[in-house]
């Protein structure tokens, strides 16, 4: 069996060589995979462009397959415009709210997305990298630097625990992308290489246990909403993160917790649609319904 | 595991295991079948029979069926190209055994020049999918590797014949797996390599004594 990674041992490295936690990723993943920093980052950069056009094909208010969502990206579009003076959240995270809604019904419509870490929690990381990214003025050199620093966590989590809903329930999927993206929040603002691993330890702190529990078993309820929720608590993470707080329990002690909680998780509650919500009167019925359908 | 594996794929939505995969074992199906589909009859098996319809699976065999990628946005529309390209293909749901992954899929296929061929498939998540019976052969293929397929009969030597003429054209092998029904009767062999094996290799193997049949599987 291969060893385990450690977030922790990577945090330590960038401090000791006095690095920025993209810039060390960005070194270490180049060596890794043998190719230039260069092309790597061009091949973020083509990551991002994808997400963007996500964004897009999302907000013209598409239905989904199952016809359980759509058009909730395009309705926080419209709030935005018409009724900016009563966000309750504030114009950056309201935007984070709007395109993770928006990815999230691109591709629970058949629009192309990036898996990032997985299809179904593929709104969260574009919702926070581009609503703070237009806050910021970042470049698209450092968007795609914190994109690095998003996957570098991600590889830890699916090291030491999964980014699968199958294997470790909704908090292995919105849980690991709010932890990417918290992570490559801090990164875009400046923040230490500690403090990237505090926002990661404390988004999955704040997401632990969360279950896996599709309607009819499709990518549509509960998980296009929780795109947005998890993206707010990658921003939460983030800010307290920068503001110097820290977690009680070390990085890789939460990830480590999360693969025992998937692991204590019972199979009812792992993507399978037989708990949770799936199972809800409403749910139960919703899914009686389209497999109706699909019979006739 | 890399970066890539989780910044990624590009795909189109919604799901890893049922969307993507499924166009890869459409692909890896079309593949085994060596030319291209006039007739498939796909019977879908557990998860993939009950939600098919809502994760556009049945459109992601389809496209797979016609070597498109996973990130093709034509996928939603495969059933229209098809349609113009004379390729006819429907869709059952059946039961291969509780032992079978829920995300099973058997396509019965008949190519343009007639050859006919049975695949057996699994999407195992992530996108990442396992072949796992060929003309009622049990294999273990992912489709990761270029590979080559043969039927043969089991015989001494007849293993080492393949695997000289790969060594010969500096073709590696990466995994290899032998697997017969009764000893000395119909054997098949499933050769992944490092490098892809180009025609002349293929052709030569094609001839050697003891093979019935060879495919060669190559994915871009």
């Amino acid at each position: 069996m291969e060893e385990k990674l450690s977030l922790q041992e990577w945090i330590d490295l960038a401090e000791t060589e006095n690095k920025s936690f993209g810039d060390f990723c960005i070194e270490f993943q180049a060596k890794e995979l043998e190719m230039d920093k260069r092309v790597l980052l061009e091949r973020m950069e083509e990551m991002l462009h994808v997400m963007e056009q996500s964004v897009v094909i999302g907000l013209t208010g598409i239905t989904s397959m199952g016809g359980l969502v759509g058009g909730n990206g395009k309705k926080v579009e419209t709030y935005r415009a018409e009724s900016a003076d009563k966000s309750v959240v504030g114009s950056v995270m309201s935007k984070a709210i709007m395109i993770a809604l928006a990815v999230g019904e691109a591709n629970a419509s058949m629009g192309r997305i990036v898996a990032a870490p997985t299809a179904g929690a593929s709104g969260t990381l574009p919702a926070v990298l581009f609503s703070l990214s237009e806050a910021r003025g970042s470049s698209m050199d450092e968007l795609g630097k914190a994109l690095i620093v998003a996957g570098a966590i991600g590889m830890v989590i699916a090291s030491r625990a999964s980014l699968s809903g199958a294997a470790g329930g909704c908090q292995a999927e919105c849980g690991s992308a709010a932890a990417m993206a918290a992570g490559a929040a801090v990164e875009l603002y400046g923040g230490s290489p500690e403090q990237v691993g505090q926002a990661v330890a404390i988004t999955l702190k704040n997401m632990l246990g969360l279950v896996c529990d599709p309607v009819a078993g499709l990518v549509e309820v509960p998980c296009v909403k929780r795109n947005a929720g998890a993206a707010a608590q990658a921003m939460v993470a983030a800010e307290m993160a920068l503001a110097g707080i820290c977690s009680v329990i070390p990085v890789d002690e939460v990830i480590d917790a999360m693969a025992a909680v998937g692991n204590a998780m019972s199979c009812t509650l792992k993507e399978t649609a037989q708990g949770g919500l799936a199972v809800s009167p409403t749910g139960i019925l919703l899914a009686n319904k389209l497999f109706a359908k699909v019979e006739s | 595991m890399n970066i890539f594996d989780v910044i990624g794929p590009v795909m189109i939505g919604p799901s890893s295991s049922h969307t993507a995969g499924a166009v890869r074992l459409g692909n890896l199906a079309f593949a085994i079948l060596g030319e291209g589909v006039k007739e498939a009859v796909i019977g879908l098996h557990g998860s993939f029979a009950q939600t098919y319809r809502g994760h556009g699976t049945d459109l992601a065999l389809a496209a797979g069926l016609q070597g498109w990628a996973t990130d093709d946005s034509r996928i939603p529309k495969s059933f229209d190209s098809a349609k113009e390209a004379e390729i006819e293909i429907s869709f059952t749901t059946i039961n291969l055994g509780d032992l079978s992954h829920p995300n099973s899929v058997r396509f019965w296929m008949t190519g343009v020049n007639g050859n006919k061929c049975t695949v057996t498939g699994a999407s195992i998540g992530g996108g990442r999918v396992v072949v796992t019976n060929i003309d009622d052969f049990p294999v273990e293929f992912s489709g990761d590797f270029p590979a080559i397929l043969t039927m043969h009969r089991d015989r001494p030597g007849a293993i080492a014949l393949v695997t000289s003429i790969l060594s010969t054209q500096g073709v590696n092998v990466a995994q290899m797996k032998v697997f017969r029904k009764q000893k000395g009767g119909l054997a098949a062999m499933i050769v992944e390599t490092d490098q892809p094996i180009d025609d002349a290799a293929f052709e030569v193997i094609g001839k050697l004594p003891h093979i019935q049949s060879v495919r060669r599987i190559q994915l871009v």
